[in-house]
């Protein structure tokens, strides 16, 4: 398994990159890191579209929202793999594709998470920026969201370990991340496939298993200031908050 | 782009036929992984109520490498790596009858099964440490006290959260295309590849899929209301 390791670390970690595209674990985090960071403001939206009063705002997020939970990513893959070159007319490359899937499916779960944070706080808090006479949007803007996305940043760090497993998609439309670079071990070696899939596996874990314990520890702190502000009546919000991050794959 | 929509030739004959084998297999492997989850999960359960440390941190170490590792990764890993370590008779039995099936059942049901148990864990740890001290108090033992007191509380706590994962195991049995299994997916891009209406193939998989992630959805909030404990929550 070592051999294995020292003679391809470097492909596992930055693919073919000074003589070819660059792949390996960059990829699967900028992949990944871009998704989530073009999915937040998305997801906002989508948030506000799911408790907004209006229903022509409110039924096409409910129908995305849906949809995503009822389809697998694959499938959204190969949607996007097949529309978005129709629909722009230029060819688009296996990371495009797989970064606008990544953004369809994350800007769903992440509203999601961002709606929870929202009607966890205290009906109160709108109430009392509406009496001042702040505006919808300035009552969103300098009251509601600050305090719900404080909240909610243990979730969105959990969404990002999905989202990290899920660009091993990428795997399956030749995306050169550390998936596809194990692959190409393996293919090579042809007589070690489990010290290569091992060495892949436990990649992800130390990766993801980091990022999980930091989770943790961000929603202790999340917790503890929340815990030390007036609004004690609520001991249960934020573990429901944690729970409503379904991380699949 | 010329548009013409041509869904008749991709619902008859063959490629109807088909579509047909791959929803049946798709339902048969999560029909299945299911099952074997519903086993890991409750063992994983029990073996963590002993409360013994090496038992206690092999269901952690099982839970966190579930949660943490891709589950494409883990159903390559069954099939390429951990396959090539089990004895040839095997090897070649499972070459013969339908391997890829059988490791992505495998695969998916033990990943399903860390995350269910974490769900009834969960549901378990919602039940306050008083109730369990009250049904002792009242003379019962423990496997009565879980019976009659902990299980019927904390179960009816663990079904919103185990009907998503549900929802999420037959969404994940679409990822064993990767090694081959002729399911709904597979067979999506097969008719695809052979018909070229990538439109029509597409849009019948995504309507079945949700169409069958919804059933699975409602048919969960259904079991929820059915249980609930009127004015509890």
């Amino acid at each position: 398994m070592f051999d294995v390791l020292r003679d391809n670390w470097t492909l596992l970690l930055i693919g073919q990159y000074p003589h070819g595209p660059i792949g390996g674990i960059v990829v699967t985090i900028l992949l990944s890191l871009s998704a989530l960071v073009i999915a937040i403001p998305l997801g906002i939206l989508v948030a506000l579209a799911r408790i907004s009063h209006f229903k022509v705002l409110r039924a096409p997020a409910t129908a995305l929202v849906y949809a995503v939970r009822g389809v697998p990513l694959l499938m959204v893959i190969f949607w996007v793999y097949f529309l978005v070159p129709v629909l722009t007319g230029y060819p688009v490359t296996g990371f495009v594709t797989m970064l606008c899937a990544l953004v369809i499916y994350d800007s769903a779960y992440l509203g999601e998470i961002i709606r929870a944070g929202i009607e966890a706080l205290p009906k109160g808090q709108t109430e009392a920026s509406r009496a001042l006479g702040m505006s919808y949007l300035k009552t969103m803007r300098a009251v509601i969201l600050p305090q719900a996305l404080y909240n909610v940043v243990p979730s969105m760090v959990t969404q990002f370990v999905s989202t990290i497993k899920e660009t091993s998609l990428g795997y399956i439309i030749n995306v050169q991340e550390i998936s596809f670079a194990a692959d190409q071990i393996n293919n090579r070696l042809l007589t070690k496939p489990f010290a290569v899939y091992l060495i892949l596996a436990l990649s992800y874990f130390i990766l993801c298993y980091a990022l999980t314990q930091l989770a943790h520890y961000l929603e202790r702190r999340v917790t503890r200031k929340r815990a030390g502000k007036a609004n004690k009546a609520r001991p249960g919000a934020q573990q429901s908050l944690l729970e409503t991050a379904v991380s699949e794959h | 782009m010329k548009l013409h929509f041509d869904l008749a030739t991709v619902l008859q004959g063959d490629y109807g036929a088909l579509f047909l084998h791959g929803v049946e297999l798709t339902l048969a492997m999560a029909g299945l992984a299911w099952c074997l989850s519903l086993v890991v999960g409750i063992l994983l359960t029990l073996i963590r109520l002993t409360n013994r440390r090496p038992a206690t941190m092999f269901v952690a170490t099982f839970v966190a490498y579930h949660r943490n590792v891709p589950t494409l990764v883990q159903i390559l890993f069954w099939y390429f790596g951990i396959s090539t370590l089990l004895p040839i008779p095997l090897q070649d039995w499972l070459n013969q009858y339908n391997g890829q099936f059988i490791f992505a059942v495998i695969a998916i049901g033990l990943c399903s099964g860390a995350y269910l148990s974490e769900d009834i864990r969960s549901g378990l740890r919602a039940i306050s440490y008083g109730q369990y001290e009250a049904s002792r108090a009242l003379g019962l033992n423990f496997v009565s006290g879980m019976r009659y007191v902990i299980l019927p509380q904390a179960l009816r706590n663990s079904i919103p959260p185990m009907v998503n994962h549900a929802v999420v195991l037959f969404k994940n049995t679409s990822l064993a295309m990767a090694i081959g299994a002729a399911e709904l997916t597979y067979v999506t891009r097969k008719v695809e590849n052979e018909t070229f209406l990538s439109f029509e193939s597409y849009l019948i998989a995504t309507v079945l899929y949700l169409a069958l992630s919804l059933v699975i959805m409602l048919a969960g909030a259904r079991i929820a209301a059915h249980y609930r404990i009127p004015g509890v929550r």
